[in-house]
């Protein structure tokens, strides 16, 4: 059940592109296409799981002192052996990937369980944290992915699915593209989860001391109790 | 000092496996490597040239050029003779980096077929160039058709791609300089195969004044 629960957080709860807003760097950047935003993700998903693991089972071994440096260069070392083996076997994604895959050391997400999850937790949950975290920052990839594709292209996944008259917002595909599809996604998600938890009941996830969502739509469900009014915290 | 000793120590072991691993991987893919950028490179050779029944990995000259550089030819035969060679080009002027491409001309010069290799252009606009939609309508051209080797927007005949102009402009550029190179060293890329002397000459003449032309048409 534990398990369970940290796979599907990645997908919702704990959403690395949409709640968490960690690796924008992949996330705006290669996601022109669904193949793209598949290919990125999966590739994502490969080094998070490999370095959970091994950072996991590292962590008694690792000073706390060093342990930046020594997770950079376990991620590091996963992510040229997707490099590498993806040039050799999957050349032409590899090519449209380009630059995208050594920058994979560097998003924040792999890091980022590395640090708050791995470290802390046994290998086997920090796998399945992987592997939900990887899967929900894929997903994301591919939402993103086919909605600049349909729009800015006409298609999903190469698939044409407007015709030939259909006339490409080509804006969608170029970089603006990717900040406002960005922002239209975040903002549905977080009006999605506040009408989820008010009919349930709960606190929703977006938290006060996320400081980036205390903004004016989240209003009502924080106790403001001097004034009434989010400016003055 | 002896926490020094022990991080260092611990990172140094961490460092050695990772290259340990490393080192194994790359050795395992180099070939796999090599081949997959081989392949891919023949294939475009492949599917530029004219008709052949060699194989044009194996026949392949290199053309010493004024620049310095040397040009990879790769012919193609058929029934022993040189029918067709394909070379590839690299446009410096793109939106976004070089472009390198593949052209395939026949003995007289005509372009059979254009393979886009490599480029960074945007995706959605300027990468467009890799399609044939707008690869094909280089094919059946020589330096003498169209005389003005240049894009509609600039007066010529190739349609660019919307919203490309410039990937369009220099692939369009690249292509009628690459034509000017294999006809200066025409010459050394039949050099063994000497076509019949009649049907060089007029092919030499017609294109070369072609060449000019365009030339001085492309550089406005």
């Amino acid at each position: 059940m534990k398990a369970w629960n940290e796979l599907i957080k990645g997908l919702w709860s704990e959403n690395p592109v949409f709640r968490l807003v960690l690796g924008m760097c992949p996330t705006l950047a290669v996601t022109t296409s669904a193949e793209n935003g598949l290919g990125m993700g999966l590739a994502s998903t490969f080094v998070l799981v490999c370095s959970n693991m091994v950072i996991s089972a590292m962590r008694k071994f690792i000073p706390k002192k060093v342990r930046i440096p020594a997770y950079i260069v376990t991620i590091a070392t996963f992510v040229t052996i997707v490099d590498l083996v993806m040039n050799g076997y999957f050349h032409a994604l590899h090519k449209s990937l380009g630059l995208f895959i050594p920058l994979i050391v560097v998003n924040c997400i792999i890091l980022g369980r590395a640090e708050a999850f791995a470290s802390k937790n046994p290998v086997w949950l920090s796998i399945v944290d992987g592997l939900g975290m990887g899967l929900g920052f894929t997903a994301s990839l591919i939402l993103l992915g086919a909605i600049r594709e349909l729009i800015g292209n006409g298609a999903i996944f190469n698939i044409p699915v407007f015709g030939k008259g259909y006339m490409p917002l080509l804006l969608m595909i170029l970089p603006p593209g990717a900040f406002i599809v960005l922002g239209v996604l975040l903002g549905l998600m977080n009006k999605a989860e506040i009408a989820l938890a008010e009919k349930s009941g709960r606190q929703p996830i977006i938290r006060r001391e996320h400081d980036c969502a205390t903004c004016a739509i989240h209003t009502k469900w924080f106790d403001f109790t001097a004034e009434d009014k989010p400016a003055a915290k | 000092m002896k926490e020094i000793i022990r991080l260092c120590f611990v990172l140094t072991i961490i460092a050695a496996i990772s290259a340990g691993v490393l080192a194994y991987v790359n050795q395992q893919t180099a070939a796999p490597i090599a081949k997959a950028l081989l392949e891919e490179k023949m294939s475009a050779v492949r599917s530029v040239l004219p008709p052949f029944d060699n194989e044009p990995d194996k026949d392949m000259v290199s053309i010493a050029l004024e620049s310095g550089d040397t040009l990879e030819v790769y012919r193609g035969r058929k029934d022993g003779v040189v029918t067709g060679a394909a070379f590839s080009i690299t446009a410096p002027d793109g939106y976004s980096g070089d472009i390198e491409f593949m052209i395939g001309v026949d003995r007289e010069g005509v372009v059979q077929g254009l393979k886009v290799l490599k480029h960074l252009e945007t995706p959605g606009l300027g990468a467009k160039i890799e399609g044939s939609d707008f690869t094909d309508q280089y094919k059946g051209k020589s330096l003498s058709n169209p005389e003005l080797w240049a894009v509609t927007k600039d007066g010529g005949t190739f349609v660019p791609i919307t919203g490309a102009t410039i990937s369009s402009r220099a692939i369009t550029k690249a292509t009628a300089r690459g034509l000017r190179l294999f006809e200066e060293h025409r010459a050394e890329i039949f050099g063994d195969f000497p076509a019949g002397a009649g049907d060089t000459g007029t092919g030499a003449d017609s294109t070369a004044a072609g060449g000019t032309d365009a030339e001085g048409e492309v550089r406005k």
